[in-house]
């Protein structure tokens, strides 16, 4: 067995081991317990003995077993070969795990991320005697079609850096030294594609940048209602059957992130099938290449150990800054948050820890805030910008958005959308809430949309969001007397509120027009909606019947339209919005007579 | 294998035979004993009460000081200075066989319907192992059920988990059992068979599923685990996991479809909730422990299909919601794993519909994959999207109804009121040994539909509308 001994089994409950002589294990040591090889890490220290959590079924580890430290924190192998893959929560490449255990997973079976022994073309960028400094760029690999991948002096390095030595162009394993640099206090560091980072801790940069720009996700109810931005946090709190996954799949399929991480931290083993299944198949609207290309996923799915699953969102979020550090854009969708929250509380509890809300441990608010603030749009140290954007689902208990996670993670998101159960039931998806949901980053990328919209976005969103507040309390009315209780205006108000939600705000994930909505469409579409509203309301002052309008065929076409016209033939909308106002013109002048 | 290895084994056999005598503590079904050699978590221990019975049970916190075990077969009758404990050196396994079709065992495996239990094939580990994501099949086979609110709005598919959210005195299980008669797949011979678990249910009810078994003949092609009322409590916990172990023998070892139906997973819960509680652990919502979320998964998750063979397991879990409230942490949890569930509505129950499924909070995620032209029919997803979205409407209608009454709604109201009754009293209600097609079921839905203007229906295409209404 490998390693010095560092302390032996004291006492097993659950995946929670206790130690005893200690001798000089560290806190958040990776360590092996007993000759079955099961990986853990060391969570607290005191007098001699260690709490040990482990990250695989602790079945047959027996008091006396001995532990075996590695001398390092439980960390993420970075380097080419990442992209594309799909790793457990302490990112171990299922793939190989299948080859070495079959199609049930094993115990104390270990695999390196990364093939160590491809060959990767390497192409250098700096020459001999070039100065740099930690995080500098000093080549590049070809990932996969899409990605190249910039190869980085690793941020612990410290000092000014000379290149002593660089090796020529040529294919290279990810362990070969590529270059040699010396510090100006004379200390010679090898750079090789591989780095380590413990998945703790946050990568560092050099400074935060001005979040101005979207994450355009091609969803309307998104895009032009609750946007995000590059950058951001996010979370999507919906009981279950509400979307979440379905939503964050959508976002993952068509964003315009460069890289996606997925993590599926606690959830059903199909649905990350589903992905595998899907994903590879399905090709990005911007570059025609199979979305696989720019995505790493983590599945880590209920059933499989709970320390692993704790692990996993830690294990995403620095793979993500990793590639953020290339000065790639980045977004993590974690599914679901509330479990790992979970995975917290459980771990707490056998720890015997005091519990504080619903057994939840009291340094819940802190981990929430430590994870999402690992987002943001960066000054790389290499000297770029990049980003990294954290979409994290909640599954809130009972679907009650005051339990502790949705409550915790609220105060430190900034955006928020909320997936309501009703609007689920009637098959309206994405199920996204237009009276719960906000964003606080509309007025951050105001300029980014007006410009993209001929200035007419910040006006027309704040147009629709009234009406359909209002569309709210004449819902209370109708509740009560009745829709014929209210003039036609009124009633006017509530149709141009349906017409909204099923031509607007209802998107179809299978559907190959509708499932992806480009900017441009999105800004004519609504605009065209309260086009409609101002000349039906105009017609209606002038005495035409609601039902006249309503039954208008231009209505219909309307409707459809989220369906008709692809994205590139956007100007179909326009000729929509000429018959649109021919029929209302005809209309109005018969009554007018 | 090195001598280093095969010294362990030997040692094994040496410490399994050793007998240990004097617990220094019993409190509920756990048995604390102090000074023994170091025992692995989770080992298999034979307890023998002073009488001389042998009882099973399992390690579930070991220290170099002391070991407690939880006892499945009950404590009573132990005392502290003459119960004597063998442990195994191994996890609690059952010895898997073919053969076990059409017995009845206990929640352990062990036979209770007084014959041998058949020579096992291989032994496993009852708490099975995670299945690797990659190795997994999306399942998209339909399994037809004969019920059309099931095959029509939340489709069944091979390899999926579907639990039944019930109450008690409504008829889940008139429904397990319909469902257990008239699964089928289409267009294909299929090797059937059927695990069933039963925790904590009175024997009436386990008697209930033998005699409907008997009478379709399906009670060859039935395992029967059976950890009644009256029985431990701890059984209970194990009671699935044996199950389960089993069917994933069937399914992957022998190429069968296994549909596994386990009732009623909430006396399971409530009884992880009283070991959970006597062991002092510290509880999170309504007293359950907090790794609820993680133990259900355990269960839900050993269900689907692997790659390049040819069985599957399906579950078809039951619980009943504790006064029929869904947010309650039992249905609440389990909803969060399965892949959706079937809702029972008391207020459809009391209107005498039977099967009671209400389908608007009822879901089921793997039907998009297994709908449609070549595995159902062309119209069915934009059909049931349509029915949805319209019976959804007639809810709101009948509550503007109970308002300001039914004379004051407009003509179109109406017609939802009536296109709700259809729904409900032709569409949804069947007949107990009814077994309908699902084209019967879609030509229905499609009769329901065209009691609304053509222009209501927003969510089917024109040329469906062209095909099949017939307003």
């Amino acid at each position: 067995m490998q390693g010095r001994i560092v302390g032996k089994v004291k006492r097993v409950n659950g995946p929670v081991l206790t130690a005893s002589g200690i001798t000089d294990a560290q806190m958040m040591e990776l360590v092996h317990v007993s000759d079955l090889g099961i990986v853990g890490e060391i969570v607290k220290l005191r007098e001699g003995e260690a709490t040990i959590q482990v990250y695989e079924d602790a079945t047959g580890i027996k008091p006396g077993d001995n532990i075996y430290g590695s001398g390092m924190s439980l960390s993420a192998e970075l380097a080419p070969g990442l992209i594309g893959n799909i790793y457990d929560g302490i990112q171990r490449p299922l793939e190989e795990l299948k080859k070495l255990s079959g199609d049930f997973i094993g115990k104390g079976i270990a695999a390196s991320a990364v093939d160590h022994d491809k060959l990767w073309h390497f192409v250098p960028s700096v020459s001999v005697g070039d100065k740099l400094h930690k995080g500098s760029i000093i080549g590049s690999v070809q990932e996969t079609e899409r990605v190249v991948h910039r190869v980085m002096i690793p941020p612990t390095v410290e000092g000014e850096l000379v290149v002593s030595s660089i090796v020529a162009e040529g294919d290279y394993r990810v362990r070969d030294e590529l270059a040699l640099v010396i510090s100006d206090k004379g200390k010679k560091t090898s750079v090789s594609m591989l780095q380590y980072w413990p998945i703790r801790r946050p990568r560092p940069v050099a400074d935060h940048a001005d979040l101005r720009e979207p994450l355009v996700t091609g969803l309307r109810v998104i895009d032009t209602l609750f946007p995000l931005s590059k950058g951001g946090t996010v979370a999507i709190p919906g009981g279950f059957g509400t979307g979440k996954t379905m939503t964050q799949h959508a976002i993952a399929q068509w964003c315009d992130a460069d890289i996606i991480v997925y993590i599926g931290c606690g959830e059903r083993g199909n649905e990350m099938t589903d992905v595998l299944r899907e994903f590879p198949h399905l090709t990005d609207p911007r570059t025609g290449l199979s979305l696989m290309q720019r995505t790493i996923l983590i599945a880590n799915t209920s059933n499989m150990p709970v320390s692993a699953r704790e692990a996993s969102i830690y294990t995403g979020v620095t793979m993500a800054e990793y590639y953020r550090d290339m000065g790639y854009n980045v977004a993590i969708m974690a599914d679901s948050t509330s479990r790992w929250a979970e995975a917290l509380r459980e771990l707490s509890g056998r720890m015997e820890e005091m519990p504080a809300e619903e057994g939840f441990p009291a340094y819940l608010p802190t981990r929430i805030a430590q994870f999402y603030e690992r987002a943001g749009h960066m000054k790389t140290l290499g000297g770029g910008e990049g980003s990294v954007s954290i979409i994290g689902a909640v599954s809130p208990q009972g679907g009650d958005f005051s339990e502790p996670v949705t409550s915790h993670t609220k105060r430190f998101v900034r955006a928020f959308w909320g997936l309501d159960r009703a609007l689920a039931s009637a098959r309206h998806y994405p199920a996204i809430s237009w009276l719960e949901s906000y964003s606080e980053y509309t007025d951050e990328v105001k300029d980014w949309w007006n410009g993209q919209s001929q200035n007419s976005w910040s006006a027309n969103r704040q147009k629709i969001m009234e009406l359909l507040q209002k569309e709210v309390r004449l819902q209370q009315i109708v509740k009560l007397v009745g829709p014929d209780a209210l003039p036609d205006s009124q009633n006017f108000i509530l149709e141009v509120c349906s017409l909204f939600k099923t031509a607007f705000l209802q998107q179809n994930a299978f559907d190959e027009i509708d499932r992806y909505c480009s900017i441009e469409k999105q800004t004519k579409m609504l605009s065209i909606i309260l086009r409609y509203y101002e000349l039906g309301l105009e017609a209606i002052q002038k005495g035409v019947p609601l039902v006249k309008i309503r039954r208008l065929q231009v209505v219909q076409d309307i409707t459809k339209m989220r369906f008709s016209v692809s994205n590139d033939h956007v100007d179909d909308i326009d000729k929509l919005e000429l018959k649109l106002e021919r029929s209302m013109m005809q209309l109005g002048s018969i009554y007018e007579q | 294998m090195n001598s280093d290895t095969l010294l362990k084994e030997t040692d094994k056999s040496l410490l399994a035979g050793r007998e240990y005598t004097g617990a220094s503590r019993i409190d509920g079904p756990l048995v604390y004993m102090r000074h023994t050699h170091p025992v692995g978590y989770n080992e298999l221990v034979e307890i023998v009460a002073p009488d001389g019975t042998i009882r099973s049970g399992q390690v579930l916190d070991t220290s170099d000081d002391a070991v407690c075990v939880q006892c499945f077969e009950g404590t009573d009758g132990l005392n502290l200075p003459d119960t004597k404990m063998h442990f195994l050196g191994e996890p609690l396994t059952l010895g898997v066989s073919e053969k076990m079709l059409g017995r009845v065992m206990n929640g352990l495996g062990k036979s209770r319907d007084g014959a041998e239990v058949p020579a096992s094939e291989d032994e496993r580990d009852v708490n099975g192992v995670p299945m690797n994501p990659t190795a997994r099949e999306y399942p998209r086979d339909f399994i037809q059920t004969g019920i059309s609110v099931i095959d029509g709005m939340m489709t069944l598919i091979q390899g999926q988990k579907l639990p039944i959210f019930s109450g008690n005195g409504m008829e889940h299980n008139q429904l397990a059992a319909q469902i257990v008669r008239q699964a089928k797949v289409r267009g294909g011979k299929s090797d059937f068979a059927i695990v069933f678990a039963a925790m904590g249910v009175k024997y009436d009810v386990a008697k209930y599923f033998i005699d409907s078994f008997e009478e379709t003949g399906v009670l060859d092609n039935v395992a029967m685990f059976l950890s009644l009322a009256d029985d431990p409590s701890l059984e209970r916990t194990i009671t699935p996991r044996t199950a389960l172990t089993l069917a994933e023998h069937l399914a992957f070892d022998k190429g069968k479809q296994v549909l596994v139906i386990m009732t009623d997973m909430t006396n399971y819960c409530e009884s992880l909730r009283e070991i959970s509680t006597q062991r002092g652990e510290i509880p999170s919502r309504k007293g359950y422990p907090g790794y609820l979320y993680s133990n259900l998964a355990e269960i839900y998750e050993r269900s689907g299909k692997i790659q390049g063979k040819t069985g599957s397991t399906t579950q078809l879990p039951i619980l009943t919601m504790p006064n029929d409230d869904i947010s309650h942490p039992i249905p609440d949890l389990t909803g969060y794993i399965t892949e959706g569930q079937i809702v029972f509505d008391r207020d459809m129950h009391g209107r005498g519909i039977y099967p009671p499924i209400n389908c608007l909070p009822s879901l089921s995620r793997l039907m998009k994959d297994g709908i449609g032209e070549g595995m159902t029919r062309a119209d069915h997803p934009h059909l049931s999207n349509q029915l949805f979205a319209s019976y959804s409407h007639v809810q709101e209608v009948r509550n503007l109804a109970s308002v300001i009454g039914e004379e004051e709604l407009t003509e179109l109201d109406h017609k939802y009121m009536e296109f709700g009754d259809f729904f409900e009293k032709k569409f949804v209600a069947q007949r107990f040994d009814e077994d309908r097609s699902i084209e019967e079921t879609l030509d229905l839905g499609w009769q329901a539909l065209s009691i609304l203007p053509a222009e209501e229906l927003q969510r089917v295409t024109d040329e469906e509308i062209e095909e099949h209404y017939k307003g």
